[in-house]
């Protein structure tokens, strides 16, 4: 059963390190301002998200879990707060978007 | 009333969690921590049904987080889809439409939930009016009279 545990944690945290690393080449290679902040937007939902849940599998039903749980709720009330007002910021001070064209062809990846 | 003696609850419950030491000094110590921090905010008038929204906890609990976890799992796959891709596949849009909900907590409800998925941002926030920057410009088009939308709106009349 133990291993069975260690396993799903440790596909969890692989899969979560991955999102990391997939947020963090998003921020690279994202044209501008607001579109780096999609890219960040995926280290702090499924990057934190699946390495905390990775953690707590290995935690058990410990304080520890209990703690990693209120991490995670903190991080899911506080940064979609800090990502707006940073939004709304730039905004203010005109930073405009850089926008599609209507013409491009659709976007399908 | 209910909201004082909730929030006086939960924020020992809380102390009791993070510390993990049941000597009688340290309880009676987290008893007390509660009782301060729950006048200081009876002070700054913020236990009601805003700042300590227990009236929402059940439905948001059982049927919006699940929910809203799934869609952020889907949309953040869509968007590493996009890092990934070598042509980087998006197209930036600035979407304005009008929100269906009435309070502000449904407001910031929605509001926190566009933010939350990745996709969208929410930009400016107002009653009847929000505008979001989304990565793609299908992202943009669902926004308005989404099931999210629908949704934070069921969730606020309750």
């Amino acid at each position: 059963m133990s291993v069975v545990i260690d396993v799903l944690s440790a596909l969890c945290l692989v899969a979560g390190s991955f999102f990391c690393l997939t947020g963090g080449i998003g921020l690279i290679r994202m044209p501008d301002f607001y579109t780096r902040m999609h890219a960040a937007s995926i280290v702090e939902t499924l990057g934190a998200g699946l390495i905390l849940l990775g953690l707590m599998l290995e935690a058990g039903l410990t304080l520890i879990s209990v703690k990693l749980a209120m991490v995670g709720l903190l991080v899911f009330f506080a940064s979609p707060t800090a990502s707006h007002a940073l939004a709304r910021a730039a905004f203010l001070r005109g930073l405009m978007p850089e926008l599609a064209k209507a013409e491009d062809a659709s976007s399908k990846p | 009333m209910i909201h004082s003696f909730s929030a006086l609850i939960a924020l020992f419950i809380f102390w009791l969690l993070l510390s993990g030491m049941y000597t009688p000094f340290l309880v009676a110590a987290g008893a007390g921590s509660a009782v301060a921090v729950l006048l200081i905010a009876h002070r700054m008038d913020v236990v009601d049904h805003e700042g300590h929204p227990i009236h929402l906890a059940w439905h948001a609990f059982f049927s919006y987080w699940p929910w809203l976890v799934k869609e952020i799992i889907f949309s953040a796959w869509d968007v590493s889809k996009r890092i990934w891709h070598p042509s980087l596949p998006i197209s930036p849009s600035l979407a304005e439409f009008v929100p269906t909900q009435n309070t502000d907590m449904g407001l910031v409800i929605h509001a926190n939930s566009i933010t939350l998925t990745p996709g969208t941002i929410s930009i400016e926030v107002a009653q009847g009016r929000f505008l979001v920057h989304a990565l793609t410009r299908e992202g943009a088009a669902g926004l308005a009279g989404s099931e999210m939308d629908r949704r934070c709106t069921s969730m606020e009349v309750k």
